[in-house]
């Protein structure tokens, strides 16, 4: 994407400006918070001690953060081919349904570190058959890939409520839910590395191993996007489409990687709760991480070392806004949705609003910085 | 009789859950003609229901609620301007940052003020649209068919349904017989061209943001101040992305979108209907299949099987003046 504006030195475009976006979205944030008859600061401080305040609140913010890494990760590699994935919950919810059929197949006979790869691989299978109609009519009959993820996502909530209710649930239950998982479809919990550190934790924590190929996953994300042959391609064709084609780029086969590799990870999120903490598949328990992926993508620039603490910060968010309207009644969890859509607004929509302010302020300081003192000059 | 009655009552509870979609297409309709792609029709939906239920409520006038949730719904609508036109952000993002801060936003401030989880308190008579009946509707209630019709369906919706209506031919009126129509047209197909003749293409996509405010005000306003007595949160329910189904499927025309909403309507009151009684022929259908039903349409719409959809051409684009 060409942008109209002057440069800025790299630290000030990847680390300034996001800054100075992230903190304005959040004095907004305080705003309301002032709106409702609290006080903003003394939210702020119950937020972060409630979310790294002990080693409990620590496992659960790392929890929430796994589900953010690997949506935001999901969101991030679409990004890149300039494509924008808003289906990641849906490809998270019908992933579900991958995880619960290996599980209830796999759980009575095989220990878990057998049943956990083949769940990724059922995982990683559903939720880019999710992404792949989409992305395929993208490709082939150029219908927006927004649009037809939105429908996605609500296509997948009514598959998923008539699988819940009408196929899995067991005879004589109520609740529309899968059994639950015995042993051989439970994730190990990480709270003892924490423990290490000689933090106290409870045993229920629901952090899990899932955490660990999260970052795993973010790695393999940084290899493929700056380290291959197809990283370089999909970037290409996030460019610029008309470059990538004229390099002989097939473009409908870069979109529909890129998606069947979004999906993927959108899908892998599904591991977390689902075998990691509630060992059942419950209506809707990807509770709106999918969308977070956006926000935490956009604050993480793409880029899987940013997207690891933007993810990490919404899982404080989280659990620390769980802590919050315990505090102040007049708070609750949907604090967090406020945040999250005042963030994507700021580090999104409107990512470039106080570029000029900081160029004048750059300009006044170093003119050659900006490149103003360079003899082809970009008009302002 | 029985049967007339059966029908006459989809069709009537068709035209009630159409009016909320219709009035949001409309307003995207303004939107996207001019270029401005708008995601955030579900989240000016919602932020509108609640103001005007919440103004409703405290000054218990139906028409304060109104003023209100029109205000609001312009407010966040200008944000999007603002993002998207001002400072040429990305249009889609900007759409759901403000669904997610109108969701957000709703419940927590409805929580703070009247303390009864999120909802807005009851309204009063008063602080509703209540129905009209049309003339004579009661005299003809008897007359079969015409009456039934006339009365049973026509007859009886509150004033804001009626505005939905006839919004439709507004619509067309001023999309393609003003000038104000001609230039909104032409700067959601070719900005440059519209510059070059002299007019603003920041002012016009302006007015353009204004009218799809003040239409989802008026959508927000029928589902909390009409359909209900209050405002219930998250009540919009996906409604908005509908509406931007049925615009896709209408391809951004008025006439044609007033019966995509009506047909969308009328595949909601049928799976309520329908719930869970077995159909002949196919059996019991499940509610998620008649729920998921427009979405699924309009995948099909999209992949080009039923005609294709060609979107404005400078729609999601911002528009950046050649110096």
């Amino acid at each position: 994407m060409s942008s109209p504006y002057t440069k800025l030195p790299a630290w000030a475009d990847y680390g300034l400006i996001p800054l100075i976006n992230l903190v304005v979205a959040f004095a907004v944030a305080g705003l309301v918070v002032l709106l409702v008859g609290e006080n903003p600061l003394r939210a702020a401080i119950i937020l972060v001690d409630g979310a790294f305040g002990s080693g409990n609140g620590l496992a659960y913010t790392l929890y929430y953060a796994t589900n953010f890494i690997f949506t935001g990760l999901a969101v991030a590699v679409a990004f890149h081919c300039g494509l924008f994935n808003i289906g990641g919950e849906g490809q998270a919810y019908i992933a579900g349904l991958g995880v619960a059929l290996v599980c209830l197949a796999f759980d009575h006979v095989l220990p878990w570190w057998l049943t956990f790869p083949l769940a990724i691989l059922g995982a990683a299978a559903f939720g880019a058959l999710w992404a792949l109609i989409p992305a395929w009519l993208q490709a082939k009959r150029g219908s927006h890939i927004v649009i037809t993820t939105i429908m996605f996502n609500f296509i997948a909530a009514s598959v998923m409520v008539y699988m819940l209710v009408d196929v899995l649930k067991p005879l004589g239950s109520m609740a529309p839910q899968t059994r639950q998982f015995v042993e051989g479809g439970q994730l190990p919990k990480l709270g003892w590395m924490l423990a290490e550190f000689g933090l106290k934790v409870r045993p229920s924590a629901p952090l899990n191993l899932s955490f660990l190929l999260a970052l795993l996953m973010a790695f393999v994300v940084w290899i493929l996007i700056w380290r291959t042959r197809l990283g370089y391609e999909i970037r290409t064709m996030g460019f610029s489409p008309k470059a990538a084609r004229y390099a002989g780029i097939s473009e409908a086969r870069i979109i529909i990687i890129t998606m069947l590799i979004s999906g993927a990870l959108a899908g892998m999120m599904a591991l977390n709760p689902i075998m990691g903490d509630q060992h059942n598949v419950s209506l809707d328990f990807v509770s709106g991480a999918g969308f977070v992926g956006i926000a935490v993508a956009l604050m993480g620039r793409s880029h899987p070392a940013g997207i690891v603490p933007a993810a990490i910060l919404f899982g404080m968010l989280y659990q620390g806004g769980a802590e919050l309207a315990f505090e102040m009644p007049n708070i609750s969890r949907d604090m967090i949705v406020i945040i999250q859509g005042l963030v994507i607004l700021f580090a999104g929509a409107l990512e470039h609003m106080f570029r000029p302010w900081v160029q004048a302020v750059f300009a006044s300081f170093s003119p050659r910085s900006v490149g103003i003192g360079q003899p082809k000059k970009e008009a302002a | 009789m029985e049967l007339v009655d059966a029908i006459i009552n989809v069709l009537n509870s068709t035209i009630r859950l159409s009016v909320p979609l219709l009035l949001a297409c409309l307003a995207g309709l303004y939107s996207e003609r001019a270029g401005v792609f708008d995601i955030g029709l579900e989240g000016k939906m919602l932020a509108g229901a609640f103001a005007g239920a919440a103004a409703a409520a405290v000054y218990g006038s139906a028409w304060i609620g109104l003023v209100m949730a029109v205000l609001v719904s312009v407010g966040l609508a200008l944000v999007h301007g603002f993002a998207s036109i001002t400072h040429r952000g990305n249009q889609i993002v900007s759409g759901v940052a403000i669904n997610f801060i109108a969701a957000g936003s709703t419940i927590i401030l409805g929580q703070a003020w009247f303390n009864q989880g999120g909802r807005t308190p009851s309204l009063p008579a008063e602080g509703r649209f209540g129905a009209i009946t049309l003339p004579f509707a009661e005299q003809l209630r008897d007359v079969p068919v015409v009456g039934h019709i006339y009365s049973g369906l026509l007859s009886g919706h509150s004033l804001l349904a009626y505005v939905a209506f006839l919004a439709v031919p507004f619509t067309w009126w001023v999309l393609f017989r003003t000038r104000f129509g001609l230039r909104l047209r032409a700067v959601g197909e070719n900005p440059a061209a519209v510059d070059t003749a002299g007019i603003s293409v920041t002012w016009l996509r302006y007015r353009a943001v204004i009218c799809t405010g003040i239409l989802t005000g008026l959508a927000g306003s029928y589902m909390a101040l009409s359909q209900n007595a209050g405002f219930v949160k998250d009540m919009t329910a996906g409604r908005g992305y509908i509406a931007l189904a049925a615009l896709i499927f209408a391809k951004w025309k008025p006439v044609p979108a007033m019966f995509a909403c009506l047909l969308f309507g009328f595949l909601d009151a049928l799976s309520i209907r329908l719930q869970g009684t077995p159909l002949p022929i196919v059996g019991r259908v499940p509610v998620q299949f008649m729920q998921a039903l427009p979405y699924v349409l309009t995948v099909i719409l999209l992949a080009g099987f039923i005609g294709k959809a060609i979107p404005p051409r400078a729609g999601g684009v911002p528009y950046v003046k050649e110096r």
